[in-house]
C-alpha cells in the first residue's frame, strides 16, 4: 500500500538576502516515517527546513502540507497547521525556566498536550529534574532535549529537527538519538543530520542535497551499501 | 486563596507598601512628601517603560509622548470645565483613550519592522506633539503653559500622596501578574528570540502591539498623576529629557524586573534633590547632571543588569540573556 505524503516540496527555490541558496529542492515526506536530509556543510539543508517553516520564504516552487499549499504562509500559521520545528541553535529562551519554555510552546493546555508533556518528561528525566532552572543554564545536551520536548508537546503531525547531534558529546548524542527513535513511533520526522551513522540508524528514507538541489534519494538501507554515492556527496569512505 | 501559595517576595512588597502608608504621618514635611510623590509617579512611568524594554525588547525614544498626552488631557479638562471629580475623570478617560489609540497606531505601523523603526517613529511623534503643544497656544498655553485648580478631594499633598501610592501599588501588582502570566512569558520569549516565538505559532505582532498599548496607557496615567501633583502644565511634559530620565531609571534599577525601575526612580529623584541642594557647598553641584552621568556610567560598569538585576543574578543565578544583552548595547 502506498503511504500518503504529509509534506511535499516541488522545485523549491529560495534566497537569503541576495544570495540564491536553494535552486531545485524536490522531496516528499511520507506519513509515519523519518526522512533524512543529508549533504555537506553549506549544501542548503538548514535553509530547506527554514523555508518549509516560512522563516525563509520560497521564491519559487510549491510546498504542500497535508495537500495544502503553505509556501506563502507566515511562520506562525505554518506552526499552527501542525509543524513543529527544532532549530539548529535550539532556540531556547534562556531567561525562562524549563517549565516555562515548555508551557510557552504549548498552544493549549488540555489532556492531550498534558499527556504529551508527561511522555516527553519521561523520555527526558533531566527536564523534570531541572524544571525550575532557567533554560540558559542548561548544558548543551539538556538544551537539545528541551528543544525537542518543546516541539513535541503540541499535537504536531510533523517535526522538523535540524542537526540534533551538533556540538554534543557522543554519549549525549546517543541519548538524543534514542529519544528521536522513540518519537518516531508517534510522529513523522524530517531530520537534518550530519552524523551519518546516527542518521542511518533512525532514518527510513533519505534525500541528498548538494549545492541547493536534491540530487539523490532512496531508502536508507540502500545508501549504506552505495560507497560511491557516500563518498561523492557526503565525503564518507 | 491559599496564603501559603503567595510568594515570599509578594509578602515583602506588601510589607513595604504598608510602611509607605504610614510615612506621611511620620514625615510631615511637604518637600519630602513631594519627593516621594514624584518617585511614585516616575516609578509608574519607568515600569511602563520596563514592560516595553525589559519584557518585550522594544526600544522607545519617545515614550514621553504618552506621559505628555496624559498630562495635557487632564490639565485641559480641569481647566475648561469646573475643577470637579467628573472633570478629572473625563480628563483621565481622555488621556487613556488617546494614549491607547496613538500607541496602537504606532505599534501597528512599526512593530512589524525592525525595532529601531519603533524607536524612531516614537521619537518623531514625541517631537510632533511637542511642537503642537508649543504652537497650539489657545489649547495648551504654549511654552508658558497654564495653571489649573484641582478638585477639593485631592488638593492637599497627603491625599495626593495616597492617590499616587495606591496607583503605584495597583499598577505594580497588575504588571507583575501580567508578566508572570502566560502572556508575559510570550513577551519574554519575543524579547529573547522573536523568530523562534513566531515559529512556535504565536502572532508576534499582536503581542508586541498589546504590550505597546498597555505601556502607553500606563505612561499616560503617570502623566495624569504628575500634572495633579504640579497643578501646572507646560510643554516640558513632552521633552525628550524625560524619556532619557525614565530610560536611566529603568537601566539603573534593573531592566525586566519591575521593582528595579521603582528603585531607579527613587535613586534618581533623591540624587536630583540632594545634589541640587548641595549647590551652596560647591558650584559643581549646580551642574548635578555631570555627577548624575558619572553615577550612571559607574552603574553600567559595576551593575550591568541594574541594581535589582545584579542582586537577582548573585542570589538566584539569573542569566543575562542574548535579548537583554542586545538591548543593553542598543540603549547604553
Amino acid at each position: 500500500m502506498m503511504k500518503s505524503n504529509l509534506l511535499k516540496l516541488q522545485q523549491v527555490e529560495a534566497y537569503i538576502g541576495q544570495f540564491h541558496i536553494l535552486y531545485d529542492i524536490t522531496f516528499e515526506v511520507p506519513k509515519g516515517e523519518v526522512t533524512v536530509l543529508l549533504g555537506r556543510n553549506g549544501a542548503g539543508k538548514t535553509t530547506t527546513l527554514r523555508t518549509v517553516m516560512g522563516l525563509n520564504p520560497a521564491s519559487k516552487g510549491s510546498i504542500t502540507f497535508k495537500e495544502q499549499e503553505i509556501s506563502s504562509l507566515k511562520p506562525h500559521m505554518i506552526a499552527n497547521r501542525g509543524i513543529g520545528y527544532v532549530p539548529e541553535d535550539q532556540g531556547i529562551f534562556g531567561d525562562l525556566t524549563v517549565g516555562e519554555n515548555i508551557r510557552v510552546a504549548m498552544k493549549k493546555e488540555d489532556q492531550v498536550t498534558t499527556k504529551r508533556m508527561e511522555w516527553a518528561l519521561e523520555l527526558f528525566p533531566d527536564l523534570k529534574k531541572f524544571w525550575n532552572k532557567p533554560g540558559g543554564q542548561l548544558s548543551g545536551g539538556q538544551k537539545q532535549m528541551l528543544a525537542i520536548a518543546r516541539a513535541y508537546v503540541n499535537e504536531n503531525e510533523l517535526l522538523l529537527i535540524d542537526e540534533p547531534s551538533k556540538g554534543l558529546a557522543p554519549i549525549i548524542v546517543e541519548k538524543v538519538m534514542e529519544s528521536i527513535q522513540q518519537m518516531k513511533e508517534r510522529t513523522t520526522i524530517l531530520l537534518v543530520e550530519q552524523n551519518f551513522l546516527m542518521a542511518s540508524r533512525i532514518g527510513d528514507q533519505f534525500y541528498i542535497i548538494d549545492d541547493g538541489q536534491t540530487v539523490h534519494d532512496g531508502q536508507m538501507g540502500e545508501l549504506k551499501e552505495d560507497k560511491v554515492l557516500m563518498k561523492k556527496y557526503l565525503g564518507i569512505s | 486563596m491559599n496564603l501559603r501559595s503567595i510568594e515570599r517576595s509578594t509578602w515583602i512588597y506588601i510589607a513595604i507598601a504598608l510602611l509607605l502608608f504610614i510615612v506621611p504621618f511620620i514625615v510631615t514635611g511637604r518637600s519630602m512628601q513631594f519627593i516621594l510623590i514624584q518617585i511614585f509617579i516616575f516609578g509608574i512611568f519607568a515600569m511602563s517603560y520596563d514592560l516595553l524594554l525589559g519584557f518585550t525588547g522594544i526600544i522607545s525614544f519617545g515614550h514621553v509622548m504618552f506621559f505628555g498626552i496624559g498630562a495635557y488631557s487632564t490639565a485641559i479638562s480641569l481647566d475648561r470645565f469646573d475643577s470637579t471629580i467628573p472633570a478629572l475623570l473625563l480628563g483621565v478617560v481622555l488621556a487613556l483613550v488617546i494614549a491607547a489609540i496613538v500607541s496602537f497606531i504606532v505599534g501597528i505601523l512599526t512593530l512589524r519592522l525592525k525595532s529601531h523603526f519603533y524607536a524612531m517613529l516614537t521619537l518623531a511623534l514625541a517631537g510632533l506633539f511637542l511642537v503642537a503643544a508649543e504652537k497650539w497656544r489657545s489649547l495648551s498655553g504654549g511654552n508658558d503653559g497654564f495653571t489649573f485648580r484641582l478638585p477639593e478631594l485631592i488638593r492637599d499633598s497627603q491625599s495626593q500622596y495616597f492617590l499616587c501610592l495606591v496607583s503605584l501599588i495597583f499598577i505594580f501588582f497588575g504588571l507583575r501578574r501580567l508578566t508572570k502570566s502566560p502572556f508575559g512569558k510570550v513577551l519574554m520569549s519575543i524579547r529573547e528570540n522573536e523568530q523562534r516565538t513566531e515559529s512556535l505559532g504565536y502572532t508576534v505582532l499582536h503581542y508586541k502591539v498589546i504590550a505597546s498599548v498597555v505601556s502607553g496607557v500606563i505612561a499616560s496615567f503617570a502623566g495624569v498623576l504628575y500634572i495633579i501633583s504640579l497643578r501646572f502644565v507646560n510643554t516640558s511634559v513632552f521633552a525628550t529629557d524625560l524619556t532619557i530620565d525614565v530610560l536611566l531609571m529603568t537601566i539603573i534599577g534593573g531592566v525586566g524586573t519591575l521593582i528595579g525601575p521603582i528603585i531607579g526612580a527613587g535613586l534618581v529623584e533623591f540624587a536630583h534633590h540632594w545634589l541640587s541642594g548641595l549647590s551652596d557647598v560647591h558650584w559643581i553641584f549646580e551642574r548635578w547632571i555631570i555627577l548624575y552621568g558619572t553615577v550612571y556610567i559607574l552603574v553600567v560598569i559595576f551593575f550591568p543588569l541594574g541594581i535589582v538585576g545584579t542582586i537577582q543574578a548573585k542570589l538566584f543565578g539569573r542569566t543575562v540573556t542574548k535579548g537583554l544583552k542586545d538591548n543593553k548595547s542598543k540603549v547604553s
